[in-house]
């Protein structure tokens, strides 16, 4: 990295001293409409491509859509419990298999002994807390975060459109 | 007060979305239903109606609330030294 920092400084210092030590000088330019114009307008137009469906995709992430499912989850030091509450109360912890306990094959840090099961293709609300200290559950390839509080319900929406296994790992300091 | 075990049967799905919560932080959409279902329960027994409205409330608590909110909202309940008016 330091080699590319020496080459782009080397490399502007090398344009200045050219700029500065020339024989060369035009003085009578005095307008230049056309491409004024030209790269006026133009960059403008891109960047009005680029902003409309930005701000699209903006009010697309806050829209309210009635869910199918809700599921809560609570931080614990150092697990998740998971509550399905919709119809009977299904509830079970979910821990994180320790490295020396994995079958070949899979994941370190990620695996857990219960996953959560989840319908693909629906809505899901998700709602989370914590029962100690501050943790954050996360499913990045589900464009989730959302921090755990005690005390406080944290709503997010969950939407898979594929089949799978996603993997998370809490996003928060949450060590004594 | 008195509270059933299971759900009673029939077409549910989830909380649908309230207006009255909208963003983030549902802390207060399950503390109210939870305090509206006792309510709710509280009055109608009081007028000797069934309490088959209050359902509602009960369901949308028992899907949003955290079981050890319930549990501890209903053991202050039962020592009388819950903090919400019911």
């Amino acid at each position: 990295t330091l080699m590319i920092v020496f080459l782009i400084s080397s490399l502007v210092l090398y344009i200045i001293s050219l700029m500065l030590t020339t024989e060369l000088t035009h003085t009578s330019t005095m307008d230049a409409q056309e491409v004024e114009t030209v790269w006026t307008i133009l960059p403008a137009v891109i960047l009005i491509l680029i902003a409309l469906p930005s701000l699209r995709i903006l009010y697309m992430m806050d829209e309210i859509t009635t869910p199918t499912l809700t599921l809560k989850t609570m931080g614990h030091q150092w697990y998740w419990s998971y509550e399905y509450t919709d119809y009977e109360s299904l509830c079970f912890d979910s821990y994180m298999t320790p490295p020396l306990e994995l079958d070949p094959g899979e994941l370190r840090l990620l695996e857990v002994d219960n996953r959560v099961v989840l319908p693909t293709e629906m809505s899901i609300r998700m709602l989370i807390s914590s029962e100690d200290v501050l943790h954050s559950w996360t499913v990045p390839s589900l464009g989730v975060k959302t921090d755990a509080i005690p005390g406080r319900l944290n709503q997010a929406t969950l939407m898979t459109s594929r089949p799978g296994i996603y993997y998370g790992q809490c996003s928060e300091i949450c060590g004594a | 007060g008195a509270e059933s075990q299971k759900p009673p049967p029939g077409k549910w799905w989830t909380p649908p979305f309230d207006p009255r919560f909208p963003n983030q932080n549902q802390t207060r959409n399950c503390y109210q239903n939870f305090l509206d279902y006792h309510r709710c329960q509280k009055t109608m027994k009081r007028r000797g109606k069934s309490a088959q409205p209050c359902e509602y409330y009960f369901r949308v608590y028992h899907s949003l609330c955290p079981i050890s909110w319930v549990q501890r909202w209903n053991d202050q309940i039962k020592e009388g030294t819950f903090a919400g008016k019911i």
